[in-house]
């Protein structure tokens, strides 16, 4: 890992830092941030590692810092806050390269006109790996500025300058750091410094409670949704409740004469009512005798009957030695697993704040693509990109719901037809029967075993919906270059090294309606139909499931890692075969982004329900910056993979999406959560990897794991069911 | 029609359709946004607050029924600006992630605890119903027995 660490540094060319005086906050102090050959080497990050590097603005010198007269130290975050604790990670980051508290950091969005936005997405566990190096970079050289400063006021040199806690001192005299910007009339570039060692680091590293807890506490306005611009009016959007739609024509008499109603917008592809409030534009919008058609009539088996192994594209995404002929041996296992269409469900509905003027548009917005909002805003309205100011806020959830947000555009078009702000957002209605959804996948698993009991020969074949591919962020070359799903593909590798021969195969289908990212793509569905597998065969081979797994994988630094997780949960669990108490145990374990996870779920059956007691997670996301957020992450995504494996499932009868609300789209809640959720954490890597997402991959399998042990009953499909 | 009710203490009037959702007064006519929207439908929770000590879901609440009553919302928790048990609590184990369901839950929480002090694991998992998509649930149990131990601290 020390090694990758010098390689990524050699890449980056050396920074330009632009400085700005400022108007009334102290002094600005920007960079600019090159990155070269975006694309190759986006490409390259996902073929090796399906890790993406930050992509920053190229050559534009935009902002990450500002240093108040306060001495508070705003950062500009290229990365959106989305609940996964990237602000608080970032501050310790900067903190410790800045030599300053983390108390002193405050973290903000970046704005498109003004700040460095990650042109990408913030999507992929990538937030804090993506950025470690170049914000470390980053803030230890403006911290040598700032000494440089110090040195020329005081009369010294840069070396007889000491910093700490945000304050500069040359042994006789100290200065906040705030005081010495201030006086600076024009600075002087320095070279970025060795970066401090890890060892030094007093922040990163620690239960560090998280920033923006006091304003989540509090119930801060901090949302998109809790947007305001002065003169603002309500926008709703008619949208199709049923897929493959098509609007016919739309009566809007009755709309027009509602109270409250200000304008009634038809567009080509939309048509929106703008009202006083939302309680009007959305009374007015139901009055609204719209006629829709479609190509043809879907029903939910319809789709199920496209995702099959063995229809559309095969892509061979793993190879290791030859599976050929496996389908003929003599004592093959096999078996089929399927997972169900499921929705993001994320509380805050997507919406936005659009201001349009004559010669720019500004929107503030919960988006995980600034970018692409910003250039797909930017076509609607003829506008330069440059005209559209992107101003995100923190998002009430993303979960890839919000990694495409056409809907601003909306908002924008209302807005310029109406010459004020306009406020429009989805019905949780409109988010069910919009969403991009989790794709339904089928899997087929084929093994035979060697005469001592282990894997011979090993196929994934997979059939998936698209995550990836048609999605707006990825150029088509993308598909051109991987030819299938890497989306899809996420998690459907076999990570058992050790088997002499093993293949995987993935089918891409195009389903009639969109589907797209969900939090972690493939791994939950490749990982509950692989580690179901895993355990078919532990079984069949008469062995313990956690032993038969570590026997198969291989002795490189992956599968070393991979087997000190697997390790550490089985211990700490106390995993055990056996039944005890009417309750059984189950293991699963995965590999998503470079990070191994593996977890056991302790289950019982009560009355005739599936009942998760207690689930052990241990993890190696590499360096761990914030402890408890990575906790966190483990619990969250523990409980969210476990809803989308026991509960969830979208339908569709006659076209129309459901269920359309809350509570009919059965989520875990409260009573089904477990009551002991025990993390361990590994730190096998000396870099930050992925955390958010790895944690979802094992629970599906664990519990069906589980479940096998206690009832004897096999669940292959998802969302799981008892007989 | 102007409806006269009480909020986090203070009395007002508004002039509105008496049938808007409590929700939308309160967020767009008052500008308190810490109550949230998430569904419209009483499925969620988001919209928690309490009328005359109650939790309730403000988004299936019409405006006209508050007249006279005394309405509460998460801006109103804290008394003097000093944290409620439930917040302290819900500091104390870091709870939220995105924290958008956060204020519904802690909502729902004061009011379950002003009417069982000291609430059993099934207590909690009867009555706290909201949706949490990030699944905070594990620590919003160890805060809902936090919270209920400050306030028997405090009497
Ligand atoms: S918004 Fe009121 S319960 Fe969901
Ligand atoms: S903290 Fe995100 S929905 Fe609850």
């Amino acid at each position: 890992m020390a090694n990758k660490e010098t390689k990524k540094k050699k890449g980056w060319s050396r920074r330009k830092f632009l400085i700005r005086s400022s108007i009334g906050v102290g002094v600005v102090v920007g960079t600019g941030y090159f990155t070269r050959s975006i694309w190759r080497r986006y490409l390259a990050g996902i073929a090796n590692t399906l890790e993406a590097p930050y992509q920053g603005t190229t050559t534009a010198p935009g902002l990450w810092f500002e240093i108040t007269a306060q001495n508070q130290i705003i950062l500009h975050s290229p990365k959106v806050e989305m609940g996964q604790g990237t602000f608080t990670g970032l501050a310790q980051i900067a903190a410790d390269e800045l030599e300053v508290n983390v108390s002193q950091v405050q973290v903000v969005h970046a704005e498109t006109m003004s700040g460095n936005i990650d042109t990408f997405a913030t999507g992929g566990s990538t937030s804090i790996s993506s950025l470690w190096t170049p914000l470390r970079e980053i803030a230890a050289t403006m911290r040598e500025m700032v000494k440089n400063e110090a040195a020329k006021q005081m009369g010294t040199t840069r070396e007889n300058i000491k910093a700490g806690n945000g304050i500069v001192t040359d042994g006789n005299d100290s200065f906040t750091y705030g005081e010495i910007v201030a006086r600076v009339a024009e600075w002087e570039e320095v070279d970025t410094p060795e970066l401090k060692d890890i060892s030094e680091y007093k922040f990163v590293g620690k239960p560090v409670a998280r920033i923006d807890l006091n304003a989540k506490v509090k119930g801060d306005p901090i949302f998109g949704m809790d947007a305001e611009m002065p003169g603002m009016l309500y926008g709703a959007v008619l949208r199709p409740s049923m897929i493959d739609a098509r609007l016919v024509s739309a009566d809007t008499a009755k709309a027009e004469g509602m109270p409250g109603v200000v304008m009634v917008v038809k567009e080509e592809d939309f048509v929106g009512i703008i009202a006083n409030s939302y309680y009007e534009a959305e009374s007015a919008k139901n009055t609204i005798e719209a006629e829709w058609s479609a190509n043809k009539t879907w029903q939910y088996q319809d789709i199920a009957n496209m995702i099959k192994v063995g229809q559309g594209d095969p892509q061979t995404i793993q190879k290791s030695g030859s599976t050929s002929g496996l389908a003929q041996v003599e004592g093959l296992v096999s078996a089929e697993y399927t997972s169900p269409m499921g929705a993001h469900a994320q509380i805050e509905p997507n919406g936005a704040v659009a201001h349009v003027e004559a010669d720019r548009a500004t929107v503030i917005m919960s988006t995980q693509v600034i970018e692409l909002t910003r250039k797909e805003i930017a076509r609607r309205l003829d506008f330069d990109k440059s005209q559209v100011n992107i101003k995100p806020t923190y998002l009430g959830g993303g979960f890839g719901r919000r990694l495409h947000t056409p809907n601003a555009i909306q908002a924008a078009v209302m807005s310029k037809a109406v010459g004020k702000p306009v406020k429009s957002f989805f019905s949780r209605q409109e988010e069910f029967q919009n969403d991009t959804f989790r794709p339904p996948t089928h899997h087929v698993l084929q093994a035979s075993l060697s005469e001592d009991g282990l894997i011979e020969s090993m196929e994934h074949n997979l059939s998936s919906g698209d995550v990836a591919l048609g999605s707006p962020m990825l150029p088509a070359i993308v598909g051109q270059v991987f030819g299938s799903d890497v989306g899809a593909w996420r998690g459907g590798m076999i990570q058992y090294s050790g088997i002499p021969n093993y293949k995987a195969v993935s089918w891409r289908v195009k389903l009639p309606f969109a589907t797209s990212w969900w939090r972690s793509l493939g791994l939950l569905a490749n990982t509950f139909a692989i580690e179901s597998f895993m355990d078919e065969l532990a079984i069949k081979a008469g062995k313990n499931p956690v032993e038969f797994r570590l026997a198969q994988i291989d002795g490189s630094d992956r599968g070393y890692r991979l087997k000190e997780v697997i390790k550490a949960a089985a211990e700490k669990a106390g995993y055990s075969d056996e039944v005890s108490n009417g309750r059984a145990m189950g293991f699963a374990c995965s590999t998503d982004a470079n990070t191994p996870c593996a977890q056991v779920a302790e289950v019982s059956i009560e009355k005739g329900q599936i009942k998760v007691h207690k689930v052990t997670c241990a993890m190696d996301p590499g360096l761990v910056v914030n402890p408890d957020q990575v906790r966190a992450q483990c619990e969250g995504s523990v409980i969210m993979g476990m809803s989308a494996s026991m509960f969830e499932k979208m339908d569709v009868i006659d076209n129309q999406l459901k269920p359309t609300i809350y509570g009919a789209y059965k989520m875990a809640r409260m009573k089904h959560a477990p009551k002991e959720i025990d993390v361990v954490l590994l730190q096998n890597a000396d870099a930050p990897g992925a955390v958010g997402e790895p944690p979802l991959g094992p629970i599906g399998a664990a519990i069906a794991n589980a479940v096998f042990r206690l009832t004897g009953q096999r669940l292959r499909d998802m969302p799981l069911k008892l007989a | 029609m102007k409806i006269s009710f009480k909020i986090n203490g203070e009395d007002i009037t508004v002039e509105v359709d008496g049938n808007m959702p409590l929700l939308w007064v309160v967020r767009d006519t008052l500008g308190l946004k810490g109550t949230k929207f998430g569904c419209g439908k009483a499925a969620c929770g988001a919209c928690t607050l309490h009328v005359d000590g109650i939790a309730v879901r403000s988004c299936s609440y019409a405006v006209r029924f508050a007249e006279g009553k005394s309405v509460t919302t998460i801006e109103g928790l804290s008394i003097k600006g000093e944290l409620h048990p439930v917040q302290q609590a819900w500091t104390d184990e870091i709870v939220p992630q995105c924290g958008y369901c956060q204020p519904g839950f802690m909502m729902a929480t004061a009011a379950l605890l002003n009417r069982i002090p000291n609430p059993t694991d099934q207590d909690i998992d009867d009555n706290i119903v909201n949706v949490c998509r990030c699944a905070t649930y594990y620590r919003m149990r160890k805060a809902i027995h936090r919270a209920a131990e400050i306030n028997n601290q405090k009497v």
